[in-house]
């Protein structure tokens, strides 16, 4: 057993014996369009079947609502006015000034943001977040960690991925994910619109059903050297796909030029390996608070907590042993 | 001072996702504790010659775990691999360690209750040379049963506690303590109801512990808890179930103190504890859920701690940073 917080490898926390670099995704969505070419080309190649039945979600051009069993890459659309600009912008300034302890050479941006020109570079009173979130592929992963079968492995690249033919689909691993990503399909759901009423073919079946399901950073590319296929797909390289290490590094050298160029809402988002999660594999640079894209503001993996929790079950277990023994004591009442 | 949190989400979706468990789950809890329970005050009748608090404890501990069971390979996905539980042994998942504690229960559960049974029916199970060995192994198994009866009881608290569900995870401390005394009354009941008063002095008196233990937990557990993420256990269906609960423990404690030895009270304030005890965990299991589809409660207390740390100066452990 590998530890169960903090920085680590975590390929090598799973044993393996070999230098593969940890593989990983940098979404710079400060140039999404919100295209959703990602969430197409990763529907194709995974060959997921549909998330419910189409509907128009009324949440801005966001019409998938959010990652799940069947949506591995889910693009956000947040509409955003001047006030909630200028409060992007504040947050972002207090977390530079905040001064994070960081790994390797400094960045080139100036720290003190203070004298920075905030003049908006865009248009000043409306704004359209978009932002491809996906599976963070986490140091520390909450769903892997709880899996009871093993189903859940930790891959060669350092990331997560379900093996299909051995979940039993217990679902422990969708309370265990601190950022709601892993999710067990149900089956019957999947309508396909037909162009001819006699042309009914049935519907396919949906593969994997009732197994636990998310995003495998397209592990069957990876191992023949493949880029994932949303990375692929994005016309704009908001993803990119690298080495995580060559992918932190980008993010940080990204955020610098934003803040230098006085947009002080950029921050970035997982490439902190002491946070919760010991970072994430997939790094995110994002323009407003976390929670605004449905992305939790602290999340800590649960097991981090798990041997206090096995010792206080120990003192309850003493307990309940104590409480019996302590009933039959004292002859025939 | 930890300033107020300003709260927005994603069109009020939720951040986390909710366990995809039905009541079988909840009822599992309940079953669990009543197998575990009853495996004690078995044990307790093998040693301190009570043949009818130990059969009906025994009897009561296969039919609990077996139900349980049942409703656990129920409510998985592909309920065809349930064996797939036992493929490996992982300390790291509450699932999988508590399914190697329900196997190894289950075990002495099974025999030594298979043991009453061949004794109820006159001897008449086809048990060939078997009943030799059944006999002689009969009670080792009802102590085997006792052994894994606290693990029993208490890993599922810490299966529910080990998640990103808000309110379960809050819990996380005080859950194993309201589980075990849960079960004990519980199982204290059953034995009430089952038994002639004769024999359930132990059982009462386990009763009224299980009564003081539950209630004293989930206060302090209520009270150590994220205020914001105890809310879900005082609203709703939840918080229903959870008031009812509580009234009925101690209902059937004060039943049992006052009236244990008469047949028909101790009856009565055995239900009641049974009952108690299914709404603690269908209240719990409730509670969890609801907080899950709320992003307040993931939210909200994740920014509030977020602040506490940096008003405490401590800058380095968020996820969100500047470079």
């Amino acid at each position: 057993m590998g530890q169960l917080s903090g920085p680590t490898d975590p390929t090598a926390d799973a044993h393996w014996e070999h230098n593969h670099p940890r593989k990983g995704f940098f979404t710079d969505t400060s140039i999404c369009i919100g295209c959703k070419a990602c969430e197409v080309a990763c529907k194709e190649w995974n060959h997921n079947p549909q998330d419910g039945n189409l509907e128009l979600l009324g949440s801005s051009y966001d019409n998938t609502g959010a990652l799940g069993a069947s949506t591995w890459r889910h693009v956000a659309f947040i509409e955003q006015g001047q006030d909630r600009i200028a409060e992007a912008r504040e947050s972002g300034r207090a977390l530079v000034s905040l001064g994070m302890p960081r790994i390797g050479p400094p960045a080139p941006a100036a720290t003190d943001l203070a004298e920075a020109d905030t003049t908006p570079p865009d248009t000043a009173d409306f704004r359209w977040l978009m932002s491809s979130d996906v599976c963070k592929h986490c140091t520390h992963a909450g769903c892997l960690d709880v899996c009871p079968t093993g189903a859940l492995f930790r891959t060669e690249f350092g990331t997560v991925v379900v093996q299909d033919d051995v979940c039993n689909g217990c679902g422990t691993c969708v309370a265990g994910c601190p950022f709601g990503v892993i999710e067990r399909r149900s089956n019957g759901t999947v309508k396909v619109a037909t162009s001819r009423e006699d042309q009914h073919a049935g519907h396919p079946a949906v593969p994997n059903a009732g197994i636990a399901q998310k995003c495998t950073l397209c592990y069957d590319r990876l191992v023949a050297d493949e880029t994932p296929a949303c990375a692929k797909a994005c016309p704009t390289t908001s993803i990119k796909f690298g080495d995580h290490d060559d992918m932190v590094e980008t993010a940080r050298e990204r955020v610098a030029d934003l803040h230098a160029q006085g947009m002080t809402e950029a921050r970035l988002y997982g490439a902190n390996e002491n946070d919760g999660v010991g970072g994430t594999g997939s790094v995110f640079l994002l323009l407003d608070e976390p929670e605004v894209y449905g992305l939790p503001p602290d999340p800590r993996v649960p097991t981090a907590d798990l041997p206090k929790m096995y010792r206080r079950a120990g003192m309850a277990v003493a307990g309940m042993a104590a409480a019996a023994a302590l009933a039959f004591v004292g002859g025939r009442a | 001072m930890v300033p107020e949190p300003e709260f927005s989400s994603y069109y009020g979706r939720p951040v986390v996702k909710p366990a995809p468990w039905g009541d079988d789950v909840a009822i599992y809890l309940f079953l669990g504790g009543v197998a575990a329970g009853s495996a004690l005050l078995g044990l307790g009748g093998q040693l301190t010659g009570r043949p009818i608090l130990r059969r009906n404890a025994r009897l009561g501990a296969l039919a609990a775990v077996s139900g349980g069971a049942v409703a656990l390979v129920k409510d998985l996905g592909r309920p065809e691999r349930f064996l797939h539980m036992l493929r490996t042994f992982k300390v790291t998942s509450p699932m999988s360690v508590g399914s190697w504690i329900l196997s190894a229960f289950s075990a002495g559960a099974g025999v030594s209750a298979v043991a009453e049974i061949d004794r109820l029916s006159g001897d008449r199970l086809p048990l060939g040379p078997l009943r030799k060995v059944l006999n002689a192994v009969e009670g080792a198994a009802g102590i085997e049963a006792a052994v894994f009866a606290g693990p029993l009881a208490a890993y599922t608290a810490v299966l529910l506690g080990d998640t990103a569900t808000p309110t379960w995870n809050a819990a996380h401390e005080e859950l194993p303590f309201v589980f075990v005394s849960s079960a004990c009354l519980a199982s204290a009941g059953l034995a009430m109801v089952t038994t002639p008063v004769r024999e359930t002095g132990p059982a009462r008196k386990l009763a009224v512990l299980g009564v003081v233990g539950d209630v004293a937990a989930m206060k302090i557990m209520e009270r150590r808890m994220d205020p914001v993420a105890a809310e879900p256990l005082h609203q709703g269906k939840a918080g229903a179930m959870l008031k009812w609960s509580e009234r009925l423990a101690v209902a059937g404690g004060l039943g049992t103190l006052l009236g244990g030895r008469n047949r028909v009270v101790a009856a009565a304030s055995g239900l009641a504890l049974l009952a108690a005890s299914a709404l603690t965990r269908f209240g719990v299991f409730e509670a969890g859920l609801a907080s899950a589809r709320d992003p307040r409660y993931t939210i909200e207390p994740q920014k509030n701690r977020l602040a506490a740390r940096r008003a405490a100066g401590v800058t380095g452990d968020a996820i969100t940073t500047g470079s």
